[in-house]
């Protein structure tokens, strides 16, 4: 489990359009500019974003994000939820390998955003959907 | 529809890419390129993203497709502009697009473009000069 | 309240609600005492204040000027009426938001000043025997919304504490940031070839620093070509020669080539032992061989320069 604390108002989104991706970029990137995050930190913390929103609609078929500032005590950070009521990850550590070239595979969306991310969790059931939660942290 | 602008330089097509690109629209500017390249005969492409804030694995792959669609219709392309966070986050998220040539801007973007026409061009004549003579008709 | 406040203030809060114990200030208080305080300081003012200014003057001995520390406490007197009057009666009452603001100013400013956190929380504590000193103090109701008035400056003086520590530790992080940047210089050798020479232990979060100067260096002056000279580092772990890595990755991708120069022996053991591929990377002896390697790439002739030169003055 992510330790992270609330702080402040989250804001939410709906990802049911192309389009929608682009407004979630923007979405995170005013919530990592108010936290002041670095540049850098910012940058990854959009692409992550990116990756994370474009797997809910074209995987999961369209869902939500929540976009909420956190603290672990010492630090501010920004945690994301992404929601989809989609089909689920079958098979999660395959889902976590580098698929950039496989056709029909989750791309580099996972394991990219693991990698840009600080903290990562994933809950998924078959049939169900799916709750990919990711945090970066200020340095 | 808005689409992002193609404009052609001699014989080089400029792509300068201003907006938060949606797949949509980058999905468009990869149609639109191969058209256009096949329309105006250019031998190079130039794509300046110094006004993107973040290149995803999207638009890494649109990217790299344009490259290698490029080539095969004889132009050469160039990626200009990436700016340091970017770079530093392509390279931590494992997205290395090998086989897309970089400059640091449009300038040295054209310079590198006209390099490489002029070896394409001396490796076509050198093969020219390579081929035997016809044989003399009987 | 500026943006990088908030956070820390949201930290202060925190001494307010647990620094109470088992106390709670509201047991002493009804209705009526934010009232009653408010005009008992509204009465009292002049020579509360005076002897608040004596106090606080003495711990602080001379180093804060008199009219500046009296402009202050007269200050932090009115927004605590404002907040009685307002109804509020303990530290973290939304009616004494501003009160803390302004505490909370106090802090930074006597950080920032060099004050000691000691010294900056007597200047709110002073208030309490000043003020018990005009009190009517045979009076049990007076005697109970002084009671109140304790408890409250006490958490108001810890919450002054908090800030000021808060404060102190963000000078000390910016402090340490520009000290990073100060021992990261970044060189133009030549039209179009930077270099950054490096001294001493990298650390993660240093060569962090480096990569980001270096490859921000490349877009400023245009340089296609970098180099990255560690002559003078004795040794690197695997985080940083991956870091290293990254940097001629990240530079290539913009268009640049990245030299690295001065790898001694070991590194370069340790460099092969992690197993870390280095590839296509130019790697060069020392600083000079790689700023010849970049200007024969760039198409400098030295030669001809110095021929022409020699021709000049002969």
């Amino acid at each position: 489990m992510i330790n992270a604390e609330p702080v402040g108002p989250s804001h939410s989104l709906p990802i049911a359009v192309d389009d929608d991706v682009v407004r979630v970029r923007q979405l995170v990137r005013t919530a990592a500019v108010a936290t002041k995050l670095s540049l850098v930190d910012q940058t990854k913390i959009v692409t992550a974003a990116s990756e994370l929103a474009r797997n809910t609609l074209i995987h999961g078929g369209g869902g939500r994000v929540e976009v909420q500032p956190v603290t672990n005590g010492t630090r501010r950070g920004i945690r994301l939820v992404f929601t989809d009521e989609g089909p689920g990850i079958p098979d999660v550590d395959r889902a976590f390998t580098d698929g950039f070239t496989t056709a029909g595979g989750l791309g580099l969306g996972l394991s990219g955003a693991r990698r840009l991310m600080d903290e990562l969790d994933l809950w998924t059931k078959v049939g169900e959907g799916t709750v990919v939660t990711a945090v970066k942290w200020e340095r | 529809m808005d689409r992002v602008p193609v404009l052609k330089i001699g014989d080089m097509l400029l792509v300068s890419i201003q907006v938060d690109l949606s797949d949509r629209l980058a999905s468009q500017l990869q149609e639109d390129l191969a058209d256009r390249i096949v329309a105006t005969g250019a031998h190079g492409v130039i794509i300046d993203i110094t006004g993107l804030d973040i290149v995803d694995s999207f638009v890494g792959r649109m990217m790299a497709t344009i490259a290698t669609v490029s080539r095969v219709l004889d132009a050469e392309t160039v990626v200009v502009g990436m700016r340091p966070a970017v770079a530093i986050t392509l390279v931590e998220l494992g997205l290395a697009l090998k086989g897309i040539r970089t400059a640091l801007d449009v300038d040295r973007g054209i310079a590198l473009l006209r390099e490489l026409r002029a070896t394409t061009d001396e490796a076509s004549v050198a093969d020219d000069e390579a081929e035997p003579a016809p044989a003399p008709a009987t | 309240m500026n943006e990088s406040g908030f956070g820390r203030l949201t930290l202060g809060y925190s001494a307010l609600t647990d620094a109470a114990g088992s106390r709670d200030e509201r047991a002493y208080m009804d209705d009526k005492s934010g009232k009653r305080l408010a005009s008992l300081l509204a009465e009292h003012r002049d020579p509360v204040l005076e002897a608040w200014a004596t106090t606080v003057r003495e711990t602080l001995r001379g180093r804060l000027a008199r009219a500046e520390l009296s402009r202050q406490l007269e200050e932090i007197y009115g927004a605590l009426q404002s907040a009685l009057e307002g109804g509020a009666v303990a530290a973290d009452d939304p009616a004494a938001a501003e009160l803390r603001d302004v505490l909370a100013e106090l802090s930074r400013n006597r950080a920032r000043q060099g004050f000691s956190a000691s010294e900056t929380a007597i200047s709110v504590f002073g208030l309490k025997d000043a003020l018990l000193a005009v009190l009517p103090t045979k009076d049990r109701e007076v005697l109970a919304d002084y009671a109140t008035f304790s408890l409250m400056v006490d958490k108001l003086g810890l919450f002054t504490f908090e800030t000021y520590i808060n404060a102190r530790d963000a000078i000390i992080n910016e402090q340490s940031a520009q000290l990073l940047e100060l021992s990261t210089p970044v060189v133009k050798l030549w039209d179009g070839v930077v270099a950054v020479p490096l001294i001493g232990t990298l650390d993660s979060a240093r060569s962090q620093m480096v990569m980001e100067r270096l490859l921000q260096a490349l877009v400023e002056t245009g340089s296609p070509f970098a180099i990255l000279d560690i002559t003078g580092v004795p040794a690197v772990d695997t985080q940083v020669a991956q870091h290293l890595l990254k940097t001629v990755v990240a530079a290539q991708l913009m268009g640049a080539r990245c030299i690295v120069s001065g790898i001694r022996p070991q590194i370069a053991q340790t460099i092969v032992s992690l197993g870390i591929e280095f590839g296509e990377i130019v790697t060069k002896a020392n600083l000079a061989d790689a700023l010849q390697y970049a200007l024969r790439e760039i198409g400098v002739d030295l030669g001809r320069a110095r021929r022409r030169a020699a021709t000049v003055e002969g």
